[in-house]
């Protein structure tokens, strides 16, 4: 029995991660974005690449929701019909990482220290300049935030976060990528152009 | 099909949609789409020229609702194609499964404000089920087959396919693939394990007042029987959403009647009474449910529907079985137990009680007409077997009150947007899927006259609709909420209408003007009668009001009654 009404005990708010695999197709990531606008779902953030199948994308989402919320957000994303798959990784044991790249100011005597704190994060140096460097770091979202604590006092002139990318681990689960669609076999001919009538 | 011969995409557009079974488009001419209605003239498709390219998204909403088929409408790019916007929006809330062809400028020309662009699938994104950008002549028959597909397949809805037109202009030797529509990533029809339906037959059999809430999805699955076995049986009262009606004959005795904001007091009592909701397709609207957290509190539910997104979304459930209903209730029927429920269905017997005798009765029979005696007449006289088609408004609601419907697909309404308008068009579409049946379209004066050049549509194609247009000179239902919550301040609602009687007559169609009861019959009959299609507007009291209703965000079992007639004489002026 229940109180009638959505929520309830088991409405903690917390970041869920959900892969989501599509078609790659015109238009798909709109599609995917004007779900969560529509029906009001945060999104923290969003990457996409290509997936290993030709033809596939995969993205990498994360929203600030509930359980009961995330269930729907899960219904709704594979209603769509060029979601090919979406898994919530939230309870699943999973690489969770960011990349991450900080322009630090960074005047010739303080440089060394700059550097020899990122290197001491794992963070690697990219670029040199006379007044600046670029740390780039690849971690979890928690330990990218910490090394921009530690670079802030010399100065972040610019950064740039990818939002997370994330990957079930192999003995939690091998997820069989969705394949994506056989197209229909097209015979190509020289298309006419148009006939210049306009429109009326 | 494989043809060798060389087709333009214009024609590879009809034959496709002859082979998906097409027979009959809804739609309106204009450049972008022009190369596809000079093919039409060589293809056996029956073209019905709208007036509004909104009329052609209601008619192939009204001929889909009637018979369950995917029904077509088609207009040019830019405002042909935005005009469509409300009928899609229509169709998408109340899962209607529609097609809609829509021309747009050549390729090479969009993303340059070309003349009449617009970003169509842009617009329509969320409004679609799905929908389709084609720029290339060989993508436009899969493109249809998969449009069809998904129109009418899973939880129905509208498709939009957008063609430029240079596509449409564009030839290939004709060997394009009719490969079998291959949608890895579209599950339209899901399968609940067993282990859930051995719950789900658990708690029926354990119940002991239990209700069937009835909804579209059984008219959409076709599971009428399964439904009224599963009834029958277990000896399961049967409440109806506004979109169910008819999946269960009115006079069905275990019929009680729709729930919800306007539906009957003791249908809404049983409810929240109830120790266990059967909810069949439908989606607990928040004009089904009232207040959320005091919605049915003393019952567990069940909840089949096809669309596992719709669980749990307003209403918890205890389980929740993801797939067609008449799939799911060929399995579910047989674990579920004979009963006698007598106590129960005596019980709601006594919520009855006085509240039987219906709202109707507590009219004064003065002779002036009252719009839910229109109806009442209108149901006596077609001896319930017409199909209906309704506009949105109180009149709406009398329909459901009082035309007691005993057919599946026999109330065409629109629930989940309320579209104004509807009614008319939806009417052509349905007299056109089903001409041997006799369609009566129910309609506001507000409401008729958003979509009434539709009129000409009609006289055109040579259409008998018999049209009741319930004049009460307001925008009745929400002057009736300006009455309740907003102190009868009755700002923008008082109307002033056309002649409407005369206005059918310049259309070439019937018109006659009715203002007293005693008059209902012969002009009902009358219009029948005549082969032209008929307008009557019945002129009703202008104050009347749609009892009982639940307030929104109110408890079901709070409904606000018909005052006594002695304490308050209804509609005096
Ligand atoms: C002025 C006004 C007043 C209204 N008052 C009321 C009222 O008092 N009472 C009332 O009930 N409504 C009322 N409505 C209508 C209300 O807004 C909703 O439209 C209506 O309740 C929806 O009914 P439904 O859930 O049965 O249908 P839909 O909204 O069409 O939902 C159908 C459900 O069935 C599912 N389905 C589809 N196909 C299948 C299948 N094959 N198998 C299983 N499931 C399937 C779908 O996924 C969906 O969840 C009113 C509307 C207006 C405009
Ligand atoms: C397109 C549209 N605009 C506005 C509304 C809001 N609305 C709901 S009912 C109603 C009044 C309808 O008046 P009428 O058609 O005369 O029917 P009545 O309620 O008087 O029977 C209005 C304006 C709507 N549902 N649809
Ligand atoms: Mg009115």
């Amino acid at each position: 029995m229940n109180d009638g009404s959505t929520g309830g005990a088991s409405a903690t708010i917390a970041a869920r991660a959900y892969a989501v695999w599509v078609e790659d197709r015109p238009g798909v990531l709109n599609r995917v974005t004007s779900l969560f606008r529509r029906r009001g779902f945060n999104i923290e953030s969003l990457s996409v690449g290509r997936a290993r199948a030709p033809g596939v994308s995969r993205m990498t989402i994360v929203v600030l929701c509930d359980a009961n919320t995330s269930r729907r957000l899960v219904e709704q994303l594979s209603r769509l019909v060029n979601v090919l798959r979406c898994d919530e990784l939230t309870g699943t044991p999973s690489i969770r990482h960011e990349l991450a790249m900080f322009k630090v100011s960074a005047a010739p005597e303080e440089r060394t220290q700059v550097i020899q704190l990122a290197t001491a994060t794992g963070a690697r140096i990219v670029d040199v300049a006379l007044e600046s460097v670029v740390v780039e770091a690849t971690a979890s979202p928690g330990r990218i935030d910490g090394l921009a604590e530690v670079l802030r006092p010399y100065g972040i002139l610019e950064q740039v976060r990818t939002g997370l990318v994330s990957m079930a681990r192999s003995a939690a689960s091998v997820m069989t990528e969705p394949a994506p669609r056989q197209l229909p076999r097209r015979v190509t001919s020289a298309a006419e152009p148009d006939d210049g009538t306009g429109s009326v | 099909m494989n043809s060798a011969a060389t087709r333009t995409g214009a024609q590879i557009l009809w034959e496709s949609l002859l082979e998906e079974g097409v027979r009959t488009v809804f739609g309106y001419p204009g450049g972008a789409i022009l190369p596809a209605y000079d093919a039409l003239l060589d293809y056996p498709i029956r073209h019905v020229l709208v007036r509004h390219e909104q009329g052609a998204t209601h008619m192939a909403d009204g001929f889909a609702r009637a018979t369950g088929e995917v029904g077509v409408a088609v207009a040019t790019s830019g405002p042909g194609a935005t005009n469509m916007v409300t009928g899609i929006a229509t169709a998408m809330l109340d899962s209607s499964p529609i097609l809609c062809v829509t021309g747009q400028v050549g390729s090479r020309l969009i993303g340059t404000d070309a003349f009449q662009e617009t970003d169509v699938t842009g617009v329509t994104l969320p409004i679609t089920k799905h929908n389709y950008l084609v720029t290339e002549v060989e993508d436009i028959a899969p493109a249809l087959h998969e449009a069809m597909y998904v129109a009418r397949s899973g939880r129905p809805g509208p498709v939009l396919v957008d063609i430029t037109k240079d596509a449409q202009q564009a030839s290939t030797d004709g060997r394009w693939d009719r490969a079998d529509v291959d949608l890895p990533g579209y599950r339209p029809h899901p399968d609940p394990p067993a282990a859930e339906l051995r719950r789900a037959a658990r708690l029926v059999n354990e119940a002991r007042r239990p209700v069937i809430l009835a909804g579209h999805g059984i008219l959409i699955s076709g599971a009428m029987a399964a439904v009224r076995d599963l009834a029958e049986r277990g000896q399961i009262p049967v409440a109806m959403t506004l979109l169910g009606i008819g999946s269960l004959p009115a006079d069905h005795p275990l019929n009680m009647g729709m729930m919800g904001m306007h539906g009957e007091s003791w249908v809404n009592r049983a409810i929240q009474e109830a120790d266990l909701l059967l909810a069949f397709g439908m989606r607990f609207d928040d004009r089904v449910t009232g207040r959320l957290a005091t919605y049915a509190p003393k019952a567990r539910k069940v909840h089949i529907d096809i669309d596992p997104a719709e669980f749990n979304k307003n209403v918890r459930v205890d389980v929740a079985l993801a797939g067609d209903l008449d799939a799911v209730l060929a399995r579910l029927g047989p674990l579920v137990a004979a009963r006698d429920r007598s106590p129960w269905l005596g019980r709601i017997a006594g919520f009855r009680g006085e509240n039987a005798v219906r709202d109707i009765q507590h009219l004064p029979d003065s002779g002036r007409l009252y719009a839910a005696h229109v109806i009442h007449d209108i149901w006596r006289i077609t001896e319930g077997r017409a199909i209906v088609t309704t506009d949105v408004g109180q009149h709406q609601m009398w329909e459901a009150q009082y035309y007691r419907h005993n057919a599946p697909r026999s109330l065409i309404t629109s629930g989940g947007l309320g579209t104004m308008g509807f009614a008319l068009p939806a009417g052509i579409g349905a007299k056109v899927a089903r001409p041997d049946d006799e369609v009566w379209v129910i309609a506001g004066d507000g409401g008729f006259q958003m979509t009434m050049c539709e009129l000409a549509t009609i006289a055109q194609e040579r259409l008998k609709l018999n049209i009741a247009i319930i004049n009460n000179g307001y925008l009745g239902m929400v002057r009736q909420w300006q009455e309740f919550f907003y102190d009868r301040r009755y700002a923008g609602t008082p109307l002033l209408s056309p002649d409407f009687a005369a206005l059918a007559r310049a259309f070439g169609l019937g018109g006659e003007v009715v203002t007293r009861r005693d008059q209902v019959d012969d002009a009902v009959q009358r219009a029948r009668a005549d082969e032209r299609t008929v307008v009557l507007e019945f002129q009703v009291e202008q104050e009347d009001t749609v009892y009982p209703m639940v307030p929104t965000g109110a408890r079901l079992q709070d409904m606000i009654r018909r005052p006594k007639p002695e304490a308050a004489p209804v509609g005096a002026k």
